[in-house]
């Protein structure tokens, strides 16, 4: 089809330019918006067409431009990124657009960057366990190949460092079939540049989309499609194991909120658009694996509460797409415990899948649920002891705090190139179990507190002995 | 592929047009010929919508797929039908998509990912089936009554029924054998003289209720497999319930549970704008497992039905009325059925979603001011009715719903509230510390243990009720004590309190909790009355020794407790593990009684003797090894 262009906007508003009807746009269709004077045509995007008017939103800023000597171009499809193998090492902008000075893409694959939704049918259930080398994550939250899931953080913890930490120890980097795409989504200039250093000093497969912090806001809505365009077709077109991080996502819906106010429509809550649930799930859900397929897409979304709330639109609707959370705390963080994450808010829905017998070890289950149970109680101990005081507690409960305090320091904590292994991060848990009575252990069947704790015991009594210098008192 | 579908559609040239497109709303001009409803296909591609409103010449359209690319002036035709699923036989086992898409032939057609302007019915009109005739030409028959039945699966014999608003005399009736779904199974005189054909298959719009010949009220429970769900707040068979809950709160895990094991004859499975991961689990999981009371898999008696959140936002508002209606044609074959909509938030949202982009005047939160009214036709074709062929049936609808921020106060959860009768809260705090079910006993209920009653008593066990109002009262009585320990901690509370937190506990670790991916998935209610009837009398001969004065510290030693917290894991046809570990606890509770009267009355008089024993009985107290307190909350 030709393309179709004319002069002349009717109105300009904020992001959104509104054109005078023309028969043969498309819905969604290109848009290329060019002022008096721009060097290069502004990227747009059909989102209301009708006989009367065409309404437009620009991606990089409507500044500058007027009304009357405004060009516009329609390009007939929608927005599509080139790919082939050779994105592989390359950084983006926002817009897929190379910033790298080496050129652009040439391919004949080109795909629409909204994608299409996954078939139920084709979805192969993930349980491959991966080993994050984090014991928190690995035990209590098990990331699981194909899953979406995000980091809920607040600004000043260390979710960045998590995020590299995971992507460096999870043996998803170096290996040949393992990508990362990485979309920086109006981050600042620094974490940006951390991160480019930290993944690409490990030799890893990096796709780098970046929108930073003072770039066009509504081209961030962008952003994320198109790492997700880039990681399907690595993933499904070439057979590898990418896993995306998208940070931050807040980000990303605030754009999304600028762009609703602007078209004028009804919000829900705090002034988020009505369709923020299907949007961000239009982007989460293209995490996955399919039949017939050897790639998978892992997805680490990582989101900063505004003021730490996760009852906040952005983590909360996130929460009801995504695989469970990892949650960071600010009072963890302040312990000067890292990685920071509070196991009770976080959770892994895959997990249960992916564990036990035949995935990671058959004590598995038991260990987290059992370690859940006692850090909860913990909680519920020292809320009362702040109340009564430490010293009027029973000894159960004191004992409680103990096996809470070696929890958070030993277990929790860990450095930040310390790679556990598994088998040593279940072991370690049942050593924490030991140091409680049995009738704290009641998520432990009989004959696993048999197998597990009484051995442990035994030999404690027998160190006790010896040397009186045990890790949990 | 394209160029075949665009076959099939009517290719009369009606004259309507797109006028304008914003998202899945699109408005059409020329319309003046269609009917309110009327389902369409839009564009050169033949995307599948359906009329919202109609305004002289102009219609509102909502569309059911993805509407990219699509131009003003493209044509509209319509189809002269409202929306409607096709019903017959092959539903079960599969999965659908929210307008009734096939999504196994989808991915035979187009792979991985689901592309547009296909349209496929949901059953396989050239597979062959097992037919019974099960009737004669010469009789006589009305609507609803049973001509032939198909062996769907080797659990569900589908009947194939009179339809609606036919009745006459049989003229011709299929003989025994294999026969395909888009055979005639009988031809009926009708009263007017017309012979007319009773198809194996037949379609049926999504938003008409079916009709049935009476509404009943619900006398049997819905067997969940769900200790606290028997046991505390029941369902109905015919019943309405909903499972609101906060993210990671179990609602999935839940509604997972009760298709697995609800003693249902036949379930179908909503998922609405949720994960796709979630379906693709039950499609992976429930062949494989087996249903408890028929021992076949799962898979054989459910339906699916598939609108992930990334699928078009219009179709996720059908497919709820989708999966009713194939809920309501199996009820009319005289099965209990029953529906898991997981969620009706993200249903609601849909139509706030279409609401705002129509232009509307919203009312709360954005929600359209038809949100109750739509709410409530939807829960109201639940029930126990007579079906118009005689026979009793009933559908059960289960609802989930996921309030933005875990507040049960915004408008779904509110409206939902009113039009339901049971109501499964999920706690936050619960699913935190990791007991699941997280169904809370403080903010749940169940209007139906009156009408369930007298089943459970002749069935299952003559003190049900007597069992779970016990049960309420501790678990009422422990929550205003938790608050105390919350304030001072446990040791200023008397023994008689404390001990009541202490079964309180024993109630929440031994019968509430319930492991979902162990052998206790499913628990007869045989096996929960057996559990909570022993932590009861434990409760009761603890009371007794208590208030002689026996140290609750005493008795908070036996080992016998342990196993009770345990007894979960035992077989659940084990009644004599059940009996001895009864007894056992029971006789070391009166050994224990029994001594310590017996020192107490050695002692009597004996001012110095009952110091020591004091001070025994405080050493006792510090030093219990297994003296614990309400945990696991």
């Amino acid at each position: 089809m030709a393309l179709i262009e004319y002069t002349g906007a009717e109105k300009i508003n904020g992001p959104i330019v509104m054109l005078k009807g023309t028969p043969g746009v498309g819905y969604d269709e290109v848009v290329e918006i060019t002022g008096e004077g721009d060097e290069a045509p502004r990227l747009g995007r059909a989102i209301l067409v009708s006989e009367d008017a065409i309404m437009v939103q620009v991606f990089t800023g409507t500044d500058g431009l007027i009304p009357a000597t405004s060009r516009a171009r329609f390009l007939g499809r929608p927005l599509e990124m080139a790919l082939s193998s050779s994105i592989l090492g390359r950084t983006f902008d926002g817009l897929g657009r190379p910033l790298d000075g080496n050129g652009p893409i040439y391919s004949d694959t080109k795909r629409n960057i909204n994608g299409s939704p996954m078939n139920p049918m084709a979805r192969v259930y993930p349980r491959d366990f991966i080993n994050t080398g984090l014991s928190v994550i690995d035990v209590l939250m098990t990331l699981i190949r194909g899953q979406k899931l995000p980091i809920f953080s607040g600004n000043g913890l260390p979710h960045n460092q998590v995020a590299i930490q995971i992507a460096s120890q999870a043996k998803l980097i170096g290996a040949e079939n393992f990508a990362v795409v990485f979309a920086g989504v109006g981050i600042k200039h620094d974490d940006a540049a951390a991160f480019s250093a930290a993944l690409s000093l490990r030799g890893s497969n990096l796709v780098f989309f970046r929108n930073l912090a003072d770039d066009p806001v509504i081209e961030r809505i962008a952003t994320p499609r198109y790492a997700l365009t880039a990681a399907e077709y690595l993933a499904f077109d070439l057979g590898m194991h990418v896993l995306v991080i998208v940070t931050d996502v807040t980000s990303y819906c605030e754009a999304l909120r600028e762009l609703s106010v602007s078209r004028g429509e009804i919000p829900s809550r705090k002034g988020y658009p009505a369709y923020l649930y299907s949007d961000l799930a239009s982007i989460y859900e293209r995490a996955g694996v399919l039949h017939g397929k050897e790639g998978s897409i892992t997805f680490l979304p990582i989101l900063t509460m505004p003021n730490d709330d996760i009852t906040n639109p952005v983590p909360d609707q996130t929460g009801y797409i995504t695989e469970g959370q990892i949650v960071l705390s600010r009072d963890l963080d302040a312990k000067g415990i890292y990685p920071p994450i509070d196991p009770l808010p976080s959770l892994s829905r895959l997990m249960k899948d992916g564990i036990g017998k035949g995935y990671t070890r058959e004590d598995h289950p038991s260990v987290s649920s059992q370690l859940f149970a006692c850090y909860s109680r913990v909680q519920e101990i020292k809320a009362l002891a702040e109340v009564v005081g430490v010293d009027e507690l029973s000894d159960d409960d004191k004992q409680y705090l103990a096996f809470g305090t070696a929890f958070e320091r030993t277990y929790l904590s860990q450095g930040k190139t310390e790679n556990r292994d598994i088998g040593q991060s279940l072991d370690m848990g049942w050593r924490l179990l030991a140091t409680l009575p049995d009738s704290a252990l009641t998520r432990i069947s009989m004959k696993d507190m048999e197998t597990y704790i009484t051995p442990i015991r035994e030999k404690m009594k027998q160190g006790a002995a010896v040397n009186k210098a045990e890790p949990v008192t | 592929m394209e160029d075949t579908l665009l076959n099939k559609q009517p290719a009369a040239t009606t004259g309507a047009y797109i006028t304008m497109i914003n998202g899945p709303v699109l408005k059409a001009g020329g319309m003046s010929h269609f009917s309110m409803r009327e389902l369409v296909r839009v564009g050169r591609i033949g995307l599948t919508g359906e009329i919202l409103s109609m305004d002289g010449d102009s219609a509102v359209i909502q569309v059911y797929e993805d509407t990219t690319g699509l131009r003003v002036g493209e044509p509209v035709v319509g189809l002269q039908r409202p929306l409607s699923v096709c019903l017959g036989p092959g539903l079960i086992g599969h999965i659908i998509d929210g307008i009734g898409r096939p999504l196994d032939r989808l991915m035979e057609l187009e792979g991985g990912f689901i592309s547009r302007g296909t349209k496929l019915d949901p059953i396989d009109m050239d597979r062959s089936w097992e037919v019974t005739p099960s009737c004669r030409v010469g009789d006589s028959v009305t609507a609803g009554m049973e001509v032939a039945s198909v062996k769907e699966t080797d659990l569900i014999d589908n009947k194939v029924l009179v339809p609606h608003g036919m009745d006459g005399t049989i003229e011709f009736v299929v003989a025994a054998g294999f026969h395909k779904t888009s055979d005639v199974m009988a031809r009926v005189r009708c009263a007017d003289g017309v012979v007319r054909p009773v198809p194996m298959f037949h379609y049926h719009p999504v938003r008409s209720p079916r009709p049935y010949a009476e509404r009943l009220l619900p006398q049997e429970p819905l067997i969940t497999g769900q200790r606290v769900i028997d046991g505390l707040f029941p369902m109905a068979k015919g019943g309405v319930g909903a499972i609101p809950g906060a993210f990671g709160t179990g609602k999935t895990v839940t509604q997972h549970q009760l298709a697995k094991w609800s003693n249902a004859k036949i379930v179908v499975y909503i998922g609405c704008g949720e994960r796709g991961n979630e379906m693709t689990q039950v499609l992976e999981e429930f062949p494989s497992l087996e249903d408890p009371y028929s021992k076949k898999p799962l898979m054989e008696r459910t339906v699916l039905i598939a609108n992930t959140s990334n699928m078009p936002v219009a179709a996720r508002e059908a497919s709820i009325y989708t999966g009713v209606t194939i809920a309501e044609y199996y009820r009319d074959m005289g099965y209990d059925v029953a529906m898991m909509a997981d969620s009706t938030s993200r249903w609601a949202e849909a139509l706030r979603e279409l609401s705002g982009r129509m232009g509307e005047i919203p009312a709360e939160e954005g929600f359209p001011a038809y949100l109750a009214t739509r709410l409530a036709e939807f829960y109201e074709r639940a029930g126990r009715v007579k079906t118009l062929g005689g026979k009793t049936a009933s559908i059960s609808v289960v609802g989930a719903v996921s309030p933005p921020g875990g507040d049960f106060t915004e408008p779904v959860t509110r409206h939902t509230k009113r039009f339901i009768r049971c109501f499964w809260a999920l706690d936050a705090s619960l699913a935190h510390a990791r007991h699941f079910p997280a169904i809370s006993w403080m903010d749940s209920y169940s209007e139906y243990p009156s009408e369930v009653q007298d089943w459970y008593h002749e069935n299952v066990d003559k003190d049900w009720a007597s069992l779970r109002e016990r049960s309420r009262t501790i678990l009422l009585e422990d929550d205003t004590v938790q608050q105390t320990i919350r304030l001072m901690g446990e040791d200023v509370l008397p023994d008689s309190q404390r001990l009541t937190a202490f079964t309180a506990s024993l109630l929440k670790e031994g019968y509430l909790q319930q492991n979902s991916f162990s052998d206790d998935s499913f628990c007869p209610p045989e096996k929960g009355v057996a559990i909570m009837r022993m932590i009861l009398d434990f409760h009761e001969q603890a009371k007794e020794l208590v208030a002689a004065g026996c140290p609750l510290s005493l008795i908070r030693k036996m080992n016998e407790l342990v196993e009770v917290v345990h007894a979960r894991e035992l077989a659940s046809d084990d009644t004599a593990a059940f009996e001895s570990l009864a007894k056992r606890l029971s006789d070391h509770l009166a050994k224990i009684g029994a001594e310590r009267l017996a020192r107490e009355k050695d002692t009597e008089g004996s001012a110095k003797a009952e110091d020591d024993l004091e001070g025994a009985g405080s050493a006792e107290a510090e030093g219990g090894p297994t003296a614990q307190k309400g945990e696991g909350e």
